[in-house]
């Protein structure tokens, strides 16, 4: 996957993350940045984030995947979407 | 040195505690000028306890108690309120919700939301929701379980829409009753009663506008365990105080700790006094046997549903304060 691709990824879950969660407030997401630790997302939000990767990335997420490792930040999110895309 | 965590940190002198609700009660309906109360009864042990307790504050006359099938209730729920009703001297007032809730198109919606999950589920179908994950580090999310006409069960893990549509959906049964609730106490004149234990209350496990709504709400600060104290020395019926807490609001039994609650209630109980009084994870996981990440993800829990879950204690936010002479 080139860069571009993965800028893409964590591109597109930000925009998701800055419309329907923080509904245009001036939250900076850092690539790094905890949706828990910063209460960006409660467990329903994370219910609705792996909602969002499936329908957007094309693929199933499993029920031992809805780990923070893979979805508590955008570098996790990217780094877990490139791998399920191998 | 503090008291060990153990049940006993719950132990309260029950006909104390019931004498001083029954106090506060009278003094709090009187304050908001109502003449008795109104509440729905389901034969679980809160809304029992909540009669008893309104009858010792104003006479069996003064308290109208209702009971409020619809489709998916249980019948031993019907039996056991009215069992205590009649112990207290109350005649409830049957109230058939099922053709209001037909109307709104409750059971339509909901069913049409199971089949975006399950497209065969049809009339003679049953479902419930259950919370999953939570363990091995999973975040919780919700599954439908659904059992077809053959018995047969199957669980499907509901995307985030489809659960908001079917607990939507099934909402209405909270909010359709609190309207009948208050229909009786404007006739009446009568105060509204909320029957949440400090448990629901605390984790907000309530519908906003439903069963959430109340003009008083007389155990909100007692733990579930202190409530069936409260259950024994009222001398409700042995059906009541051995009750397990259900939901009694989908088509199959439902367990509020499968629904909600990451422990059962006796758990939950320790779990939340233990938060509430700031006692480390390693004594809450020796006290209920748990892994030290166990007890710590159940703190993290509790702390993230008071968090989820705020909006609904939320009043309406105002553009800017407005005095009222007698708020």
């Amino acid at each position: 996957m080139t860069k571009n691709c993965m800028d893409d990824i964590k591109t597109i879950v930000r925009e998701f993350l800055v419309r329907d969660f923080l509904v245009g407030a001036d939250v900076q997401l850092a690539d790094d940045t905890s949706f828990m630790q910063r209460h960006v997302l409660d467990s329903t939000g994370f219910i609705e984030l792996i909602s969002f990767v499936e329908e957007r990335f094309g693929f199933s997420v499993s029920d031992a995947e809805m780990l923070p490792e893979n979805f508590d930040s955008l570098a996790n999110i990217e780094a877990y979407v490139r791998r399920k895309r191998g | 040195m503090s008291v060990p965590l153990t049940p006993e940190v719950l132990a309260i002198d029950a006909a104390a505690e019931a004498a001083r609700i029954a106090s506060g009660l009278r003094d709090a309906v009187v304050n908001l000028r109502r003449r008795g109360v109104v509440l729905g009864i389901s034969g679980g042990v809160d809304s029992s306890v909540c009669l008893a307790l309104a009858v010792r504050a104003f006479g069996a006359e003064r308290v109208c108690a209702l009971m409020m099938p619809e489709t998916d209730s249980s019948e031993q729920s019907a039996v056991r309120a009215a069992e205590v009703a009649a112990q207290f001297g109350v005649t409830p007032i049957l109230e058939n919700i099922a053709p209001a809730l037909d109307a709104l198109g409750c059971y339509a919606r909901r069913d049409r939301a199971i089949r975006d999950v399950v497209p065969d589920y049809t009339e003679g179908w049953r479902s419930k929701i259950a919370i999953a994950g939570g363990r091995d580090g999973t975040f919780n999310y919700f599954k439908l379980v659904v059992q077809s006409p053959d018995g047969t069960q199957t669980e499907h893990r509901l995307p985030h829409r489809t659960y908001l549509e079917i607990v939507a959906a099934t909402n209405f049964k909270q909010r359709v009753r609190k309207i009948v609730e208050y229909h009786h106490a404007d006739r009446l004149n009568y105060a509204v009663l909320g029957t949440p234990n400090r448990l629901e209350y605390d984790q907000g496990f309530f519908v906003k506008v439903g069963d959430g709504a109340a003009d008083v709400k007389p155990i909100a600060h007692l733990y579930k365990r202190q409530v069936y104290a409260l259950a024994a020395c009222l001398d409700l019926p042995e059906a009541v105080r051995n009750a397990a807490p259900t939901t009694d609001t989908y088509s199959l039994a439902q367990g509020q700790d499968e629904f909600y609650f990451a422990l059962p209630w006796q758990a939950m109980d320790l779990a939340l006094w233990a938060a509430n009084h700031q006692r480390p994870a390693a004594e809450l996981a020796a006290c209920l046997g748990l892994s030290h990440d166990r007890a710590e993800f159940v703190f993290r829990d509790i702390e993230s549903k008071r968090r989820a879950t705020a909006y609904l204690h939320a009043a309406a936010r105002l553009m800017e304060p407005v005095p009222l002479a007698f708020g």
